[in-house]
């Protein structure tokens, strides 16, 4: 069993205050696990801190990413070693096509890799070959990155952006939340479309429904900076019934 | 969409984050005596060989001038310049019309092609005899005039331009040619006391662009001009004139560089615009003087006077410019709506990093019924550069039914920069309607780690940002220029993040 992501002590503050408390969590290859806190629990902090976000400053502890030292990494070198982060509010880029933006990300991370850039018609076809399985209206591409969009639309804005960058570790923050049943569905199929020996996921989510789509190998729940506790995907239903409270106790 | 790609291909390959136009050329150069006087401009119309007319024309915008004071009203500073110490004519000497590329100086031959200009058109450039007439293959024609310090090297595709009756050749050309028409248009837009550095080149110009197209002609190709300053302390002033006859179209396009000194150089450029009845002019720049260097030494005062006459019924005039370089910019290319419905448009990205200033913008005044004005400005300001919208809107009593829209947006990058709007509306039309926008924003730390999380770099991240946010502007160049501008804002901001 290979590992993919490992985190060790992990302790992270943010304005000085610390919001991250000691976090161990491995995630072996191939495999997808659940995050599932109650609100302010620290999950978007974990999320930030893995994709090196500025202002997230860690005191203490270790992350590797398939054996390298994820925290010495700018935040696009993890990107390009295959890090992709489903943003809880994705982020409008007025005037910049969402086309324009992909091809420019997949361009720069393949640079990064040493492979070969697509030109413009060749990540078209890519790109409308992943909408299609993905049930997106090609119009999505020629909109202005999540200029516009509505909630939904921005969820599944990121699930595009990740199947057309197929990235090796895939951490998606709250990307169900808000979503109707159908919405809910594109993201699992994004997810699952993934899925094999190379790819692992971390899913943070509140709601137990996504699991439903996204069978987790491994549940996580995470109070107060730190996990509390770990099952299989029993835990999730278990938390949806009895309430972090009861879970933690 | 490839732009952009080209944008951050760019961007690597120019590593030290320098300007990349900033070599010189050894070129034999010819100059008048520093220092400025009656005798100066008595020299260089003896030079040109220049009309009496024409010389009475100097001397009466030089007496003019002496009598003015040099404009502090701008949100610019700078030291006092001093107008004795600079050459007012230099050129690069010639000998005879070369036959082959071989014979020309092969310096200017490897200027042109630092700047980018196709070997092809070098060859017209350096004054080849009969090279190029015909367009290079999968590009659109573009005739190119370039002025090299202070006069205008040559003109490509005449011959082609010449069957349409077209007239695009250099000032000086135009004065021997075709002096009723020069002198007809020759400060009818812009007199020669219209301000201090308008009548200083109304004196001393040297050369520039002469265009005239005539009545129902749709100009078949972009015309354009590279305007290059290279001896050392000289002034460029050239002085552009282009007429559109009734029902024509034009479009033209500017683009400007320099060599990096560690001194100042003044550029105090004319353009007269003249569009008659339902002829349109569409103008665009893309100006790239030397900016000076971080700390703000040498570079280009940019002091530049535009204007456009719609002269007839539905007549439009366009401004488009992307002003990344210079030292100091002030520039205010400004429409006089005088026919009825003619329609004025002024689209503008200013980027002033480091210790860049710029003070640009436009003027609009609506004198016909019905006259439409657009400004569209995107100022963008980095490092401890200061951008300045100054804008004035003019509707007189009978500008019936007149409408203007104006949108000012300022993008801030970092925390010493700053960015000012100073928009000025005088209606006195109750018909009239003027309509104003303005927004500031600042690149979002959100916005970069979004960026950067799919894999761009921070600078990357910001051309992107900084394009998006320019689009409305880019989008009015023509296709050639777009990708070139989009380039240019990239490498503009090179180490302003970070
Ligand atoms: N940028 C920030 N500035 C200040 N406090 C923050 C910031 N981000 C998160 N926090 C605080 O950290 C705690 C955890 O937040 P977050 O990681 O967003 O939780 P979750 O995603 O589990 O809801 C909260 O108390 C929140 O207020
Ligand atoms: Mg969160």
């Amino acid at each position: 069993m290979s590992i993919m992501l490992q985190i060790e002590g992990l302790r992270a503050a943010v304005e000085g205050r610390e919001i991250l408390r000691g976090i161990d969590l491995t995630v072996p290859k191939g495999e997808v696990h659940a995050i599932m806190g109650p609100n302010g629990s620290g999950k978007s902090t974990l999320a930030y801190v893995l994709a090196g976000r500025e202002g997230y400053e860690v005191t203490a502890g270790r992350v590797t990413f398939e054996g390298q030292d994820l925290l010495a990494m700018e935040p696009e070198q993890r990107a390009a070693a295959g890090v992709f982060l489903a943003f809880q509010y994705p982020v409008e880029l007025p005037g910049v096509g969402n086309a324009n933006f992909l091809r420019t990300a997949l361009n720069a991370q393949r640079r990064a890799r040493g492979e070969p850039e697509l030109d413009a018609m060749q990540f078209l076809k890519e790109a409308r070959a992943r909408m299609k399985l993905l049930g997106m209206p090609e119009e999505m591409l020629k909109r202005g990155v999540n200029v516009g969009f509505s909630g939904g639309e921005k969820k599944r804005n990121e699930v595009l952006q990740m199947a057309l960058l197929s990235p090796r570790l895939a951490i998606l923050d709250e990307t169900d939340s808000g979503l109707d049943i159908d919405a809910l569905k594109i993201v699992a199929d994004g997810v699952n479309a993934l899925r094999g020996p190379e790819f692992s996921a971390l899913v943070i989510t509140h709601y137990q429904r996504l699991l439903n789509h996204i069978v987790p190998d491994r549940v996580h729940v995470l109070v107060g900076g730190r996990i509390i506790r770990s099952g299989g995907p029993e835990l999730a239903l278990e938390l949806e019934q009895r309430g972090y409270g009861q879970v933690a106790a | 969409m490839p732009a952009v790609t080209e944008t951050i291909e760019t961007v690597q390959s120019v590593t030290e984050g320098g300007y990349k136009w900033g070599f010189t050329t050894d070129i034999e150069t010819e100059f008048a005596p520093k220092g400025l006087n009656e005798d100066i401009i008595r020299f260089i119309s003896r030079k040109k060989e220049e009309p009496e007319w024409l010389l009475e024309w100097r001397l009466k915008a030089f007496a003019i001038w002496q009598k003015m004071e040099e404009p502090r009203w701008a949100a610019v500073r700078y030291p006092p310049i001093n107008y004795q110490d600079a050459y007012y004519y230099a050129a690069p000497k010639t000998k005879a019309k070369p036959k082959s590329l071989d014979e020309v100086d092969p310096e200017l031959l490897r200027t042109y092609e630092k700047l980018g200009i196709p070997l092809r058109e070098q060859a017209i450039l350096a004054g080849v005899e009969g090279a190029g007439e015909v367009p290079a293959e999968g590009r659109a024609p573009v005739a190119v005039d370039a002025v090299f310090d202070s006069v205008s090297v040559a003109t490509t595709f005449k011959e082609r331009l010449e069957k349409e009756g077209i007239i695009f050749c250099s000032i000086s050309e135009a004065v021997q040619k075709h002096p009723e028409l020069v002198r007809q248009y020759l400060g009818s837009v812009v007199p020669q006391g219209d301000n201090f550095f308008a009548a200083l080149n109304s004196a001393v110009f040297t050369d520039g662009s002469f265009v005239y197209i005539p009545k129902g002609v749709r100009c078949p190709m972009e015309l354009s001009t590279y305007f290059r300053i290279n001896a050392k302390s000289t002034g460029q002033f050239e002085r552009t004139l282009i007429i559109a006859d009734a029902g024509s179209y034009v479009s033209y396009l500017e683009g400007c560089t320099a060599p990096m000194r560690d001194e100042h150089q003044l550029h105090a450029a004319v353009v007269e615009l003249i569009a008659l009845e339902d002829a349109t002019i569409k103008y665009s720049t893309v100006q790239n003087w030397y900016p000076g260097d971080a700390e703000g030494r040498g570079g280009i005062y940019n002091f530049v006077t535009k204007r456009g006459l719609c002269r007839g019924a539905r007549s439009k005039i366009s401004w488009t410019q992307v002003e990344t370089g210079s030292a100091i910019t002030w520039k205010y290319p400004s429409c006089i709506l005088q026919g009825d419905e003619s329609v004025g448009e002024f689209y503008s990205v200013a980027i002033t990093n480091n210790r860049q200033q710029a003070d640009t913008g436009t003027k609009m005044f609506h004198i016909g019924r019905n006259t439409r004005s657009t400004i569209v400005s995107k100022g963008i300001s980095a490092g401890r550069g200061q951008n300045t919208y100054r804008g004035l809107v003019r509707i007189s009593p009978k500008a019936h039914g007149a409408r203007n829209f104006t949108q000012c947006d300022s993008l801030l990058i970092g925390n010493e920069c700053g960015a000012h709007t100073v928009p000025y509306i005088e209606n006195r039309c109750l018909t009239a309607k003027v309509e104003h926008e303005a927004t500031t924003s600042r690149i979002a730390e959100d916005q970069l780690f979004y960026c950067r999380q799919r894999g761009l770099s921070e600078e990357e991240a910001v051309g992107l940002i900084v394009n998006g946010f320019c689009r409305e502007v880019l989008k009015e160049l023509p296709m050639e220029f777009a990708v070139e501008a989009q380039k240019l804002l990239a490498i503009s901001l090179e180490g302003s993040v970070g």
